[in-house]
């Protein structure tokens, strides 16, 4: 009962255009059935995932090992809540990154957990940058 | 099954198959001489209307099915084709859908009168594991079966459960794929859901029969917990336990119909009528009333992997209970203690089921947790407490003691439960809608409907004039597909000529083709088409009305709902309100104000509106007085047109409505009449055994 083999070829990569994403924007594209949060962020959106302490986080983890060194404004997370599986709502949430309207869980600038019952930060899906403004997810 | 049975059938076609295969014996015995406890009571029934149930959702369910599309694309418009075309699929679905709603309130009695009668006791544990097993099966069931519609609540509701999987520690993520049969929900998982759905129900029937066998071995438990010791004890299954089996399903089918005729969405939510979009949660993700009580455990733990385990485990621990619970004495009647404790626990299944539909946030969470404790330790610590310290009183010896001592004193819990339980049901119930979502929105007001109320029919006029409000306005953003001209000329409906419609149809261009050059073509619309959408796809809807697509218009009238709230939720079982639909829609209409209110912004591009939810809407006002001419002389006001084109909407949402209703009066004349003779043909049987 596993995926059959289109589903398995309908799941190569894809190639997204990052030149229309303004800064402070973001856009969610599918890719196997996922929704993936693109988003270009602010300086002070950076700051602010850098600024934590990452001993105190329930799931440790810098926003270096989360974003493309040289490319640090993009953040590209899988936008399902690690919970249990709802999408998020971008721009929400009292960590000025994501929240989860399900069962409350809130995500911050870098896609990682701060509050709520998720037990892990949004995971960021397999991409290279094949340009300075094309990525490929996959 | 009790023994070799010496029936011996008298006709000698009969006779010559029972020499080959026992079978009539068989019935015989188990069905006809069984000796039955003689002071059975009314919740003893509950086995047989389970039965019924059973039998009544395969019967439903396979016709069904004939005209599904287990398709993720076309499975929300099969069923809506369904309730729209096919003959009496409307009565088809709602006897289903309804019907798995009865099911479960009918298994949930089943249980509670086990648990306070000790009917898991020595001989019974087997009979009682097969029936938690069978109570499994049902929950797997009623979970894919809600998944078939595929509307919003369908894909997250089974988005949510199926990944409850993956807080297995290392083989999580690959169950989950398994279930999927891809990377997310989708169209492979509707299948299999819809093939298990299909399945499952024939293997509950076969875990039945192992439980009436077991049953039939064990012999029935009783008010009093005393085993039969003579004759006396017990009545011959047939006819005493049949009518009376009969007499109680008649009553079930009275509350069944309720809902089936007066309140078919009643148990349902509203969001599911709107189709499933992967890209969007909706606000509040409520599973079926029937899952609440487990939904709110898994939610009060705050660890993903231990809330899962605590909500399969809430489940399972039935399983031990009777090993739990080692008291000697069968019956809560003859046990104050665990007989008080009984209720309680009623009580805090009923809170916890009411917490599950309400959001995750504050008090609700802190009361969740202390339910979770106090529902295991029911389990736990209670039950095996009590059968070390609690005295209770002496059982009769016999049945047919406990028959002859019988006082008036015996009716007062018997009227206590039926309280507690139609409290139960109706909390259960509306607290779904009690989870709608209604953050920083007014309640609209409520209006009189000539389509309310168990003799509602739909005013012609207001038809008419709110179709020609829907061409001149809504039409050039709102689509409405699942209506066809055709409609327009059905009864029921706004009352036209099949002429008139066909003329109406004609004004139409409709894209057509291919044709035998293999381009496509515009010809006059036919009966037979259905409106014409006004964007081509959900992405140039969008792209047109500033990133919100404007939503089809067929079932808004169903798709929209507001907050009952407590205690209107309960009223509204017995007044049958079910308006809150047609309520939001004539208020959004009339809802918006030039002035926002102080501290109140509104995006640029939006407009403000005071009872759409969160008040930003980027539907500019869509009509003002005197737009729409009227030619009998209505006023041209927006508050008539609002309230025309809603009346028009609830029609395109259910066109079928006019004949639920009247069917629904005529079942209801003969239900009436039916649970009457089955009541004094009881009497009359029973008039020797009491
Ligand atoms: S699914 Fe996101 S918090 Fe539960």
């Amino acid at each position: 009962m596993n995926p059959d083999a289109s589903t398995i070829a309908a799941g190569a990569p894809i190639e997204v255009d990052l030149s229309p994403i303004a800064e402070g924007q973001d856009i969610k594209v599918f890719w196997r059935g996922k929704p993936i949060y693109i988003s270009h962020r602010t300086k002070k959106q950076i700051e602010e995932a850098r600024a934590v302490n990452v001993a105190s986080l329930p799931d440790p983890q810098t926003d270096e090992a989360r974003v493309k060194s040289g490319h640090e404004q993009w953040l590209v997370v899988i936008g399902i809540c690690t919970h249990l599986g709802c999408i998020p709502i971008a721009h929400e949430g009292s960590y000025d990154g994501f929240f989860c309207p399900c069962h409350g869980s809130v995500y911050d600038t870098s896609g990682r957990i701060r509050q709520g019952p998720a037990p892990s930060n949004l995971p960021v899906p397999p991409y290279q940058f094949v340009s300075d403004t094309k990525i490929q997810i996959g | 099954m009790s023994g070799p049975s010496d029936y011996q059938p008298s006709n000698p076609a009969l006779q010559w198959i029972e020499r080959r295969l026992p079978i009539f014996g068989l019935i015989h015995s188990s069905f006809v001489a069984y000796p039955t406890p003689r002071n059975l009571n009314y919740w003893w029934t509950f086995g047989a209307i389970l039965s019924f149930m059973l039998g009544m959702q395969i019967l439903t369910g396979v016709i069904l099915a004939m005209h599904y599309t287990p398709n993720a694309d076309l499975a929300f418009k099969s069923v809506e084709l369904i309730v729209r075309d096919v003959n009496y699929g409307w009565l088809l679905r709602n006897m289903h859908a309804v019907g798995a709603s009865m099911f479960f309130v009918a298994v949930y009695v089943h249980m509670f009168r086990g648990l306070y009668y000790g009917s898991y006791k020595e001989p019974r544990e087997v009979l009682w594991i097969l029936g938690v097993i069978i109570y499994l099966l049902m929950m797997a069931t009623g979970f894919m079966g809600y998944v078939l519609p595929w509307g919003q609540m369908s894909f997250w509701g089974a988005t949510v459960i199926t990944n409850l999987f993956s807080a297995v520690p290392y083989v999580g993520d690959s169950i989950v794929t398994l279930l999927w049969g891809g990377y997310s929900v989708g169209n492979p998982t509707l299948n299999r859901f819809f093939s298990l759905h299909y399945l499952l129900p024939f293997v509950i029937a076969g875990v039945v029969v192992l439980h009436v066998w077991a049953l039939h071995v064990a012999g029935q438990n009783n008010p009093d917990g005393v085993e039969p010791k003579t004759e006396k004890d017990t009545v011959p299954f047939t006819p005493h336990a049949t009518i009376k089996d009969m007499f109680g399903v008649a009553c079930f089918m009275l509350l069944y119909a309720w809902f089936i005729f007066y309140m078919p969405n009643y148990l349902g939510d509203a969001d599911n009528y709107i189709p499933a979009n992967p890209g969007v949660t909706p606000p509040h993700i409520v599973p079926e009333w029937y899952y609440l009580p487990f939904y709110a455990i898994l939610r009060s733990i705050p660890n993903k992997l231990a809330g899962v385990i605590a909500m399969f485990g809430a489940i399972i621990i039935l399983c031990f209970l009777p090993w739990l619970d080692a008291a000697k004495t069968k019956s809560s009647k003859y046990r104050p203690l665990a007989k008080q404790f009984f209720w309680i626990f009623v009580a805090v299944c009923i809170l916890l089921g009411y917490l599950g539909a309400q959001p995750p946030e504050g008090i609700y969470v802190i009361a969740g947790r202390v339910l979770t404790v106090c529902y295991f330790a029911y389990f736990l610590i209670v039950l095996p407490l009590l059968a070390r310290i609690e005295k209770p009183r002496p059982v009769p010896n016999s049945i047919s003691d406990a028959v002859l001592a019988k006082t008036g004193s015996r009716s007062t819990p018997m009227v206590s439960t039926a309280i507690v339980l139609a409290l139960a049901g109706s909390l259960f119930a509306g607290s779904i809608d009690s989870a709608k979502a209604s953050e920083g929105s007014d309640t609209p007001p409520g209006n009189k409907w000539s389509f309310s109320g168990p003799f509602g029919t739909f005013d012609r006029g207001a038809l008419q004039r709110g179709l020609k409000v829907y061409k001149e306005v809504c039409s050039s953003c709102h689509g409405l597909s699942y209506i066809a001209f055709r409609n327009l000329a059905e009864a029921g409906g706004p009352g036209y000529s099949v002429a008139q419609a066909a003329a109406f149809a004609s004004e139409y261009k409709v894209k057509d083709g291919p044709n035998d050059a293999g381009d496509m073509f515009e010809r006059p619309g036919r009966p037979a088409d259905y409106f014409p959408s006004p964007f081509p796809n959900e992405q140039a809807a969008r792209a047109a009305n500033g990133g919100a697509a404007p939503p089809d218009l067929s079932l808004i009238t169903k798709a929209r709902s507001y907050k009952r709230g407590f205690p209107w939720f309960i009223f509204d079982v017995f007044t049958q309100y079910q308006e809150q639909g047609p309520d939001y829609v004539a208020a959004l209409l009339q809802g918006y104000e030039e002035k926002v209110p102080e501290g109140v912004t509104i995006p640029e591009g939006s407009y403000y509106n005071k009872y759409f939810p969160g008040h930003a809407i980027k539907m500019p006002k869509p009509i003002s007085d005197g737009q729409v001419t009227y030619d009998d002389g209505s006023p041209t006001t927006v508050a008539q047109y609002a309230k025309d084109v809603t009346t028009f909407l609830m029609w395109t949402a259910e066109p079928h409505m006019e004949a639920r209703k009247s069917l629904g009066f005529q079942v209801f004349v003969f239900l009436i009449i039916f649970v009457g003779l089955m009541y004094f043909t009881k009497k009359k049987v029973w008039a020797a055994s009491h």
